[in-house]
């Protein structure tokens, strides 16, 4: 054991745990947007509209996070039309197209437990809404988002952490977050164990706070 | 569509073999997931405070570690454990362990640690009555576990188990960053050699698509199967 390299390599993961974080945060509030309206277009009567958000979340629950990343990063800066849109400012960051193949891929898991909390709401809930005479705008913003919301707290967590999880794939596109410094400082020392038990142990740190996080909103949102 | 012909003008061959390829390591990190789970489910029923302790921290840390960092460790660290045991018995030659067994391997751990969860949830949630019922008819513990036991935790882990299998599918992906030719790297290798990574990649959605839609409609097969007395 080399015990002086742990320490040493501390802080830098330390600094690219920060990365990590950024990458989870900013993808997770658009994935939680996606989800939202594609949830919604789930519900919808509509069969084309309903295909069309079943197909999104098909496609980005049963391909690899990593060759998402790959198609956006690799793949859409071949399309020479994009390459002249100001779009192209952000498909050449690495950065932001790890953003992209984040939200995405976390939107279709978070349709799925939005859909799937909006259908166990109860009937009885909405028509004693609409007994009260509430519009049905009112209703669905203020009844039935909050209880769903609230319903698919326990599954929405364990999302947060497969997604931290995820964001270790911003190193095979060059980005130096915690998973990336921590194989530039194996493949620099050849000292997998001690770099494995830092890097780990910081992940698993990420994971406890993000878990007790969401222990303590369900109490605090529980019906009871 | 010439990118893909079979022989030696396009890809079609190499990428059907890199599927093949990403079919076998799955299946075999599944069965090795299932040994990891054939340990630890015990081990995380039994009364024992220590195995108890032991168990979860192999379910923890596995669940809560991104599973890159997890091939990392094997990956550079696999070779050197190897010669290491290799050198108490007195070898000293260099061991070179090829990218197949390190790769199935460190997803096989990943792998066992959901498995492990998915069992230990199927033999919980077995009526009580049953293990009583065996009891009474005095069958041994051997015979309570694979007559009565198991093949009820089977059918009720099915489904879970069905989603442990979508999840080391896809992480095979992973075990490209190792140099594996599985349908991730052919893909690389591909798109480097034509320059066009937009077909391929999204040529290899279509085959992981492919397989986990036809393992879908396997899995569902063998439950309806499974259910057959419920």
């Amino acid at each position: 054991m080399d015990f002086e390299l742990m320490i040493n390599s501390f802080p830098k993961l330390l600094n690219a745990a920060v990365i990590t974080l950024k990458l989870l945060s900013v993808s997770l509030i658009i994935g939680l947007f996606i989800g939202l309206i594609f949830a919604i277009l789930r519900l919808n009567k509509n069969i084309f509209i309903n295909r069309f958000a079943y197909g999104y979340s098909y496609l980005f629950r049963g391909t690899p996070l990593l060759v998402q990343i790959f198609i956006i990063y690799f793949g859409l800066g071949q399309i020479e039309y994009l390459r002249s849109t100001f779009l192209w400012v952000i498909l050449k960051e690495p950065y932001w197209c790890a953003i992209i193949a984040f939200a995405l891929n976390t939107g279709a898991y978070t349709s799925e437990i939005l859909r799937s909390a909006f259908q166990t709401i109860k009937p009885g809930i909405i028509e004693a809404g609409q007994s009260l005479g509430i519009s049905s705008k009112i209703i669905f913003y203020k009844i039935q988002i909050p209880i769903a919301i609230r319903q698919s707290l326990p599954a929405y967590g364990n999302e947060i952490i497969l997604m931290m999880k995820g964001t270790s794939l911003a190193s095979t596109v060059t980005i130096m977050d915690l998973t990336g410094v921590a194989k530039y400082i194996i493949s620099t020392t050849f000292k997998p164990i001690e770099v494995f038990i830092v890097a780990g142990g910081i992940y698993l740190f990420m994971t406890f706070v993000i878990h007790n996080v969401i222990k303590f909103l369900e109490k605090k949102y529980s019906f009871n | 569509m010439e990118l893909l012909a079979f022989g030696d003008t396009g890809w079609g061959d190499e990428l059907f073999r890199a599927t093949l390829m990403t079919i076998a390591v799955s299946i075999t990190a599944m069965i090795i997931g299932f040994s990891f789970a054939a340990i630890f489910t015990p081990l995380k029923l039994s009364k024992n405070k220590f195995l108890n302790l032991l168990a979860n921290s192999y379910t923890t840390v596995i669940r809560g570690v991104p599973e890159l960092l997890v091939i990392y460790l094997f990956f550079f660290g696999g070779t050197g454990a190897v010669m290491y045991v290799a050198s108490i018995f007195g070898y000293n030659e260099y061991i070179e362990i090829n990218a197949f067994v390190t790769g199935a391997f460190a997803i096989g751990i990943i792998s066992g640690a959901y498995s492990t969860e998915v069992f230990r949830g199927a033999v919980q949630s077995i009526d009580k009555g049953q293990f009583e019922a065996a009891n009474v008819l005095g069958l041994g513990k051997f015979g309570k576990f694979f007559k009565i036991i198991l093949p009820q935790t089977l059918r009720l882990a099915i489904p879970n188990l069905s989603n442990v299998w979508q999840i080391t599918l896809k992480d095979t992906s992973l075990i490209s960053v190792t140099g594996l030719v599985e349908i991730m790297r052919q893909s690389y290798i591909a798109a480097g050699s034509t320059r066009d990574p937009l077909f391929f990649y999204s040529f290899a959605a279509v085959l992981y698509l492919l397989l986990t839609f036809l393992s879908m409609k396997l899995i569902n097969r063998l439950e309806i199967k499974y259910n057959k007395g419920y």
